[in-house]
Parts: structure tokens; sequence; C-alpha cells
């Protein structure tokens, strides 16, 4: 049963009750909320994501509530609750959606310490991973957001899971999230993109998400090998330029971005050198989404000239 | 602690059932074999909230049972023991640094807690989770050691002169410490409960006692029954317990342990008396026999009961101890739990400080949380 199968009635009876078992890629989140928003990013952007049955097990058990008291009224708030704690600070009342998801991202990269998970943007075509890993304000979400409406796969924006295993990417496809300026940058360069409410003034600006594309909701549990490794920088009015990596320096990007390098240890350190081995790696400076979008295609075709 | 709010009409048809799944599988591990996947689901949260799930995950794990865990949960449990031998790396790390240092100045390291149970590869070691190393200096050694501490790389933290003063004149510690490059946290003591405490196990008595945690004599212990008795008194002056079944569950373990050594529960008996500590003792043996049925022989059970207190209050106490020393997960607590809380924040601020001191704490603490500049960490780091 996907989130669309249920009627109005019914969702808001789960996120009122016992909570929405809602799957996203490897796990499955009982969400509850009163919070208006927040039924509402559900039905737009979880639309095509499976309801899990209810007597199963759910990793995480959130809530976005409001607080008892004064702020449930007086400039009023919400909170993120996890396990039945409050791991946040309270944020306003309209940044509800936000904030689900911004602690759905803590939820995974704070608990999932069987993956090895790093801060980076992941696509897919022709079976192989586009890994882009970077901090806030490179333009890591805005390039990952265009890749996904010109012929790649959504894994996710936010998330590199690789599974220790194998080395394969695991998809934890959710909405994308962008921010300020990039939001009418992607509503010019892709119209059909399905964006929720833009919510101004939370700490990292106006904030607004894309529904995930329901081609990456559907293949999710498709893990693709590693391709690529491009450190992507975006840079007002520069030419799209792609400049081979070395990949030692790949390798130590790498681990500045992973959450949890530091749990794995030796075999951690192993799977990530094995990656940056069987990956092309690169840099990556634009401005320009359209050529950008061209010159990716060229890399997966293999047409590329070095 | 903080408890969310739950949305809409109010609780959840899954919350009724007062069942602490978490003490009842680490009482009774072969319960974990055959959990339905609604249990795992309700386990997995009351464990985690109680940092117990690594322990649980350790049981399974020492018996091969791990992979008869269904798939969805297993992973938290494989998830949390990859945590936990992260943390016994760093702890290690950390006590090689500490021992150079104090073993530097002529003062052996003498852990406490966790790292102690670490470093002397006892059972109560097993998948336990770090926040801080707590050690034990000589009282007269502080000023020393806390310099030489900052000349390599550790900061103080609670930098008001309210939270300064609290520490050092009035609590059995310094502030605590944390290093800049390696982000681990530090807690020096000078005794094990506070100065203004009404009970003073003498610290001299337990430094002089203290044991090689392995081979190494620069890196010590405390002796068998002073780790005990610690790990007693701590738990009944703790004002805050959201690690009461973890501290529980690790008395129950060192009890196991140290109870099969040969004079050990006649010298515990007459230990708790040389270092005042009956009455915790007496509440802490009362409450892990409850919970966990340890062994405890029939000498040291009529023994303790000379350390009770009137009847009336050892029943209330007991009740207190039922709810406190329990996950804290709404699925797990019982009716009655937040004004247990409650009341024994209070009396462990009450057995702390006395009473005009403790008023002016309390008032002193709350008005500086109205005020918003109270969070311990908050002046500390950046």
């Amino acid at each position: 049963m996907k989130v669309s199968d249920l009627s109005d009635a019914a969702l808001n009876g789960l996120l009122l009750g016992d909570g929405l078992p809602l799957r996203t890629g490897p796990v499955v989140t009982r969400l509850r909320s009163a919070v208006p928003t927040v039924a509402a990013g559900l039905r737009l952007h979880y639309a095509e994501h499976t309801v899990e049955a209810e007597e199963g097990f759910c990793d995480f058990d959130v809530a976005v509530v409001r607080p008892r008291g004064l702020r449930r009224w007086w400039h009023p708030q919400v909170m993120f609750s996890f396990d039945d704690s409050l791991p946040f600070a309270p944020l306003p009342a309209d940044q509800g959606f936000p904030m689900l998801e911004w602690g759905m991202n803590w939820c995974f990269t704070h608990h999932c310490h069987q993956y090895l998970t790093l801060h980076a943007a992941v696509v897919e075509r022709a079976g192989h991973a586009l890994i882009l890993p970077a901090p806030p304000g490179s333009g890591k979400s805005t390039l990952c957001a265009g890749l996904v409406f010109r012929g790649w796969r959504l894994l996710s924006d936010e998330l590199a899971v690789i599974e220790p295993s194998t080395g394969l990417i695991v998809p934890v496809p959710r909405p994308v999230s962008l921010k300020n300026q990039s939001i009418g940058v992607l509503r010019t360069f892709a119209p059909e993109a399905r964006f929720g409410p833009v919510v101004k003034e939370t700490l990292k600006g106006e904030v607004a998400h894309f529904a995930p594309p329901i081609e990456a909701v559907q293949r999710s549990a498709d893990k693709p090998a590693p391709g690529w490794v491009v450190l992507p920088r975006y840079v007002a009015n520069a030419p799209t330029t792609l400049q081979p990596l070395p990949k030692a320096r790949a390798l130590m990007h790498l681990v500045e971005n992973a959450f949890n390098f530091n749990l794995h240890g030796r075999s951690g350190f192993e799977r990530l050198a094995a990656l940056v081995d069987r990956c092309g790696c690169f840099e990556f400076t634009y401005s320009r989404l359209d050529e950008a979008a061209a010159l990716f295609a060229r890399l997966a075709d293999g047409t590329l000239s070095s | 602690m903080n408890r969310a709010p739950h949305p809409g009409s109010g609780q959840s048809s899954r919350q009724t059932v007062h069942l602490d799944l978490a003490a009842d599988v680490l009482a009774h591990p072969e319960q974990l074999a055959g959990l339905s996947l609604a249990h795992w689901d309700r386990l997995v949260r009351q464990a985690r909230q109680a940092d117990v799930l690594a322990r649980i995950a350790s049981r399974l794990e020492s018996e091969a049972a791990l992979s008869s865990v269904p798939k969805a949960p297993r992973a938290h449990l494989e998830a949390a023991l990859l945590l936990a031998q992260a943390q016994r790396d760093e702890v290690q790390r950390e006590v090689g640094h500490l021992a150079r240092l104090l073993n530097a100045m002529g003062l052996p390291l003498v852990l406490l807690k966790g790292a102690a149970y670490l470093m002397a590869g006892l059972q109560a070691a097993q998948g336990r989770l770090f926040a801080d190393i707590d050690i034990l200096v000589p009282r007269a050694r502080l000023p020393e050691v806390e310099s030489a501490l900052m000349l390599a790389g550790w900061a103080t933290s609670h930098h008001s002169a309210y939270d300064q003063r609290y520490y050092r004149e009035w609590m059995h510690e310094l502030p605590p410490m944390w290093h800049a490059k390696r982000g681990t946290t530090l807690d020096v003591h000078h005794a094990i409960l506070p100065l203004t405490a009404r009970l003073h196990p003498r610290s001299e008595l337990l430094l002089d006692a203290s044991v090689a945690a392995q081979g190494d004599p620069g890196v010590r212990v405390l002796a068998p029954a002073d780790m005990v008795l610690h790990s007693m008194s701590h738990l009944v002056h703790n004002d805050e317990l959201s690690h009461g079944l973890r501290d529980l569950s690790d008395l129950d373990l060192l009890l196991r342990q140290f109870g099969s050594r040969p004079g050990f529960w006649s010298g515990f008996v007459a230990r708790t008396e040389t270092l005042g500590l009956q009455r915790p003792a007496f509440y802490a043996l009362d409450a892990v026999r409850e919970r966990f049925a340890t062994p405890i022989p029939e000498a040291v059970t009529t023994a303790a009961s000379h350390w009770a207190p009137p009847r009336p209050l050892a029943v209330l106490m007991a009740a207190l101890w039922r709810r406190g020393l329990r996950s804290h997960h709404p699925s797990a607590r019982l009716p009655g739990t937040s004004a247990a809380l409650f009341a024994l924040y209070v009396r462990a601020h009450w057995v702390k400080m006395p009473p005009g001191l403790l008023v002016r704490h309390l008032a002193t603490k709350g008005w500086k949380r109205w005020a918003g500049n109270d969070s311990p960490g908050s002046a500390a780091r950046g």
C-alpha cells in the first residue's frame, strides 16, 4: 500500500494515533504529527512511498509536535521528537515539514551504522552511481536536482549510503531540498518539478522541497555500483569544467564528508579506498545547469574526451 | 528529562502496557529468542533510550545468537555494537594519554565507573557506552593535576563563577574537562560523594586500597568492594536517572562477578560500615535483587536489614526506585513515574547538600534557567 492509497481520514487517523509506518529506502519510520503542513507535505512528497504494516518493526519513531504551554500559542513553535525524547531546540511553527526532513536525516546518520554514510548527493545512470560529496554552499543540491530532471535517477540529495559488504550504494529517495536562489533556478530549469511551499526565515534562509520522481521511489531497492566521484563547485559565471582529481585527494574528501567513518575503522578506510579505486574522480566547476547536465550525460555515455 | 507531548488526542494504543522489556531481557536473556517484531520494536526503543541496547546486542553476540534475530532489528543491534567498539577503542587510547600524564607526576591513574570496568576486563564493561572518563585523584594534588591537564590540551567547562564555585567548593569533582583536539570528556574527582553531602567515605581509604587494572601498576581501579560501593552510592545520589537501568545492570554484573570470589561478601559488609555507606548499600541491594534477582547471600541480606530506614520510608523508597531505575520510554513507564523522578531528583539534591545551601542552589539554578544562560555545555564549547 502507498501513501496515495490512504484517504485523508485514514492518513490523519494514523498521524494522530498509532503513527504512519513509512518506508524510505532501507528504513521504516513511524510518523506522528498534528501539524497540518506535515500532513500536506506527506501527501505531496511521499505519495509513492510504501506504508508498512502497523504491527511490524519500525526503525525510527518520530513526531513533529507542538509544545505544551505558552509556545503552543505565542510565537508558536514545533518540536521534533525521536523515540519520545526531544533532541533538538524548537523551531517556528511554519517550519514543521523542513524539521521533519532534517530530523529524518539525523535519525539515519546517527543510528544507521550498519552503513558507511557520506554527506553527498547521489544519482544514477546506466547502472552506475555518481557521488557528489560536498559541504553546504557548494551547489551540490542544485546540481543534483538538475540532473534528476535530465535522465539521472535520484538516490538521495543528502546521503550517500554505502553497503560495507558489497560497496553498493543504497537509495534513500526522499524529497529534495533547495535553498534561496536555487529554488527559482530549478523552477525555470524543470517546470515539471512538484514543489511544496517555500518556508522562509529558516537557519538556512528560504527552503523548499520538491517531490522525488516516481521512478526513484519505485526503484529504491535497486542498488547501483559506484561509478564516479565528483566534487562540485558552483561559481557564478564560471565556464563548465571537469578536471581529473588525484585518487588520494578524492579519498580524503570522502573521509572528510563521512558521518560515521570513525566507527568503521580500518574496514571503512579500505571500503572507501576500493570505491575511489574503481571510480572516475573529478573536480567540477559550473555556473549553468544546462551545460552541467550535458557534460554529465557525455560522462555517462563515455563520450567525454579526457 | 524532556518528554515529547503527543499529537492528537493523547496516548496511542501501543503505550498502554507498561512492560519494561529492556530490563526483562537483561534479567532473562532467554526471552530474546522468539520475540515478535512488535516486541522488538518496543525493545529497541526502550533499550536505546536506557543505553542498554549495546549490552543486549553483546549478550546475543557472545551466545552466537545474533543471526537468529529478525533482519530489521538486527541492524540496530549491529549498529550499537559498532558504536560500543569504537568507544572502547577511544577510551583505551585516552587512558593511555592520561596514564602517561599522571604517572609522570608520580601519581597513579585511578579510574572509576565505565572506564574502570573496561580496563579491568570486567563483565560490567559488556556493551557499555561511555560518555566520559572518570578518575580519582588526591585532593591535595588537584591543582597540580588540573594544571598538567590544561597544559596537555584539556579545557575546563562551566565558566560562570557560580558553576565554578558549585564544583570546586561543594562538589567532589572539577567541572568536566574536555580535550580540544580529541573531543573526549574527563571528570576529575577527589571524592566519590560531594563535600557538602551527609556521607563522607574517605578518599584516602579508596586510593590506598586501589588495585592494578590489569598488568600495569600505573593504571588502577578501586578494589572490588569499593567499586561496588561506589556504584551503589552513585546510584542513590544521582539526580539524573536517564542511565538508572544501565547503572543498576552494571551493579548486577559487578556483584555476580565479584560475588563468586572467596571472601568478597564478608569483606563487603565490613567495608560498607568502614566507609559509612550503609543506607545507599541497603537501597541498592534491594533494587538490584528485585530487578535482576542478583544472588546475594542470606548473611549479607540480614546485615543489610540493619542498614534500612524506618519501614514506611523503606517502602516508599522502594516504590520510587522501582519507577526511577527503569527504562523511561513511555511504553515502559509505570504510573507515577514523573512524580517519582521528581521526588528522586529533589532527594538527590537533599542528600548532596545541607538544606540552606540546597534552597539557595535550586533558586539560583531556577533563575538562571529562566534567564536563559543555564545549559551546562553552553559556555564550554562554541
